[in-house]
């Protein structure tokens, strides 16, 4: 096989050449190098990437490892030791990590090979990765629009054959929703199972780090190397990790499918909705059953999720002070002066907006009535989703209302961009598991987009929605398409 | 809840640590404004008797022994700083 070809294939594909001694890693590495070279001063999803570290890690791999010699890319949020960390922010424009997260290290225990920083809205706050500080990242589908936020470096890398597969972090569907924009698969997982230890926190009740890949097979072979106990991180499950890819072929029959009523919104494109129904008709046809069940607080999840994530937010980000790392405002007259410019300076807009009304909910006067019921109206969807799942296996739904808009379209508007997440981001209030996968495409402007399905399941019930989401993968050729742009 | 135009947004910056400029402080006004209007749906929901959800899975304190474990050396935990000297974190003048 020539070189070229190499970045186009996936995880599985790769593995059967290494272990077969037909490719060497190292090989594997130049020919991504060569491809990112190519095609990312359109794309622009790498912030950054360290080749001669990855050509030194890719002589000593061990192809007989789970992820042996297979390069991964990360989103610019997930520490490397050596490496930057920009967070996509100017206020960690020049920070190199000092150590190794978890997910880092754990993937290197696998055998696999960390290669490459890639763009994010800034502190992963946006929907679309205009937010970022450092470059806009364009959906490979078409240049003109955007690849989806906030991982949409990792999202668009991997659809555009730059990466074999990456790693992103998921709030609201950060994970999800540049899966489904930019036509790849996105795992959110459960809260609290995998190490968030080494990732910058944005909101940490919500946080989730997770793979986006080519196929449902590369993902849960992700999965199985990330997910468990850290030591590090009090807010990681100590709960066995299974093979993911273990009941991967088993079949559909009995599997019961529930669809969110109140999903079924006016804001739905036409296009998506008629694949997601496509997608529905060949569930069925596999065996599963689709019922109709209700999710009574639909409506406020996203009131919920942008009061307690901001909370959080404006909590966590008051670490970045100039004082022991990142950007610092010149000529200090005091230390007051000091934290108002550094961070006056050095955070974008998005961010000071969340830090604004975060700080605002959490304030003397407005914390009960902000954020103390929006804590209690979490809970209420919380009940939603287990009371879902007393009668069904799983959920499924479109993972975004609309295909990828236009670069620039809903930047004025905040409120707007936070509607973007509205099938997601009660997954993550819930603290339950979400993937998105490739069901379609939508004629836009005679380009074709990528469409999502969202398929959610119960706390640690991962195995089950790969299982769902890979015969449906199986059964269809949508994973097979590429972008031509 | 209160009225979403109470928002003050000058005041909740200087909470923050946050310098705006006066353009931000405008704009910053009127987009959380409309947020803050748009949240203002939680007022119809009936929390009386709903216990608060921090975490959405049961996160218990989790202890470990008091035993000393390797860390970073003074050089790595200072290899980001803004400045210093002397293995110190360096700032303005804090005391008169």
């Amino acid at each position: 096989m020539s070189p070229a070809a190499l970045p186009a294939l996936n995880i599985g594909e790769l593995q059967a050449l290494l272990r077969r001694r037909e490719v060497a890693p190292k090989m594997v590495i130049e020919a991504l190098h060569d491809r990112i070279t190519e095609v990312d001063g359109k794309i622009g999803a790498y912030l950054s990437f360290d080749f001669e570290a990855a050509i030194k890690e890719a002589e000593k791999a061990d192809v007989n490892l789970p992820l042996g010699g297979i390069p991964i890319a990360l989103k610019d949020i997930i520490s490397v030791a050596r490496q930057p960390c920009t967070c996509g922010s100017k206020i960690l424009a020049n920070y190199k990590a000092i150590y190794d997260a978890t997910v880092v290290k754990k993937l290197r225990a696998a055998g696999a090979i960390p290669f490459g920083k890639m763009n994010m809205d800034e502190f992963a706050m946006g929907s679309s990765t205009e937010n970022s500080s450092m470059q806009l990242t364009h959906n490979p589908w078409d240049l003109s629009r955007v690849p989806g936020g906030s991982s949409g470096g990792s999202a668009a890398a991997v659809a555009a054959d730059q990466a074999i597969a990456a790693l992103g972090t998921d709030t609201g569907g950060s994970i999800r929703q540049p899966a489904a924009l930019s036509g790849v698969v996105g795992l959110k997982p459960t809260y609290g199972r995998v190490s968030r230890f080494g990732l910058t926190a944005f909101a940490s009740s919500l946080d989730q780090v997770g793979p986006l890949t080519k196929t449902v097979r590369d993902n849960a072979l992700i999965m199985t190397a990330i997910a468990g106990h850290d030591p590090e991180d009090t807010t990681c499950l100590d709960q066995p990790v299974p093979d993911y890819t273990a009941n991967l072929e088993r079949d559909l029959k009995g599997m019961r499918l529930g669809l969110p009523k109140e999903y079924m919104i006016e804001g739905i494109d036409a296009q998506v909705k008629a694949a997601v129904d496509g997608a529905l008709m060949q569930l069925q046809s596999l065996g599963a059953e689709i019922v109709e069940v209700s999710l009574p607080h639909t409506d406020y999840s996203i009131a919920v999720y942008y009061i307690l994530a901001t909370a959080e937010a404006s909590a966590n980000l008051a670490r970045f002070d100039g004082v022991r790392y990142g950007y610092r405002a010149e000529n200090p007259i005091d230390l007051l002066d000091l934290y108002g410019r550094t961070r006056g300076e050095g955070f974008g807009p998005e961010v000071k907006r969340r830090i604004i009304l975060g700080t605002y909910v959490l304030s003397s006067g407005y914390y009960d009535a902000y954020y103390l019921r929006a804590q209690k109206v979490r809970e209420l969807i919380r009940q939603d989703f287990a009371k879902a799942f007393e009668k069904v296996d799983a959920l499924v739904s479109p993972t975004s209302p609309v295909p990828a808009f236009k670069i620039g379209e809903r930047t004025a508007d905040p409120l707007q961009m936070y509607l973007a997440d509205i099938f997601t981001n009660a997954g993550n209030l819930a603290g339950i598991c979400g993937i998105s996968i490739p069901c379609g495409f939508a004629k836009v402007d005679g380009k074709k987009l990528p469409i999502g399905l969202q398929l959610q399941g119960k706390a640690l019930d991962e195995a089950r929605i790969f299982q769902i989401a890979y015969a449906y993968e199986q059964s269809t050729e949508w994973h097979k398409e590429k972008p031509k742009a | 809840m209160s009225n979403a135009s109470e928002i003050q947004v000058s005041y909740v910056a200087q909470l923050a640590r946050l310098n705006l400029t006066a353009a931000e402080t405008a704009l910053f006004q009127k987009q959380l404004g409309d947020v803050l209007s748009y949240v203002e749906k939680l007022r119809e929901i009936d929390v009386t008797h709903v216990e608060a959800t921090a975490h959405a899975i049961p996160v218990f304190n989790v202890f470990r022994e008091d035993e000393p474990r390797d860390c970073f050396t003074a050089e790595e935990a200072l290899s980001n700083a803004p400045r210093q000297a002397n293995n110190l974190f360096i700032v303005p003048k804090v005391v008169e």
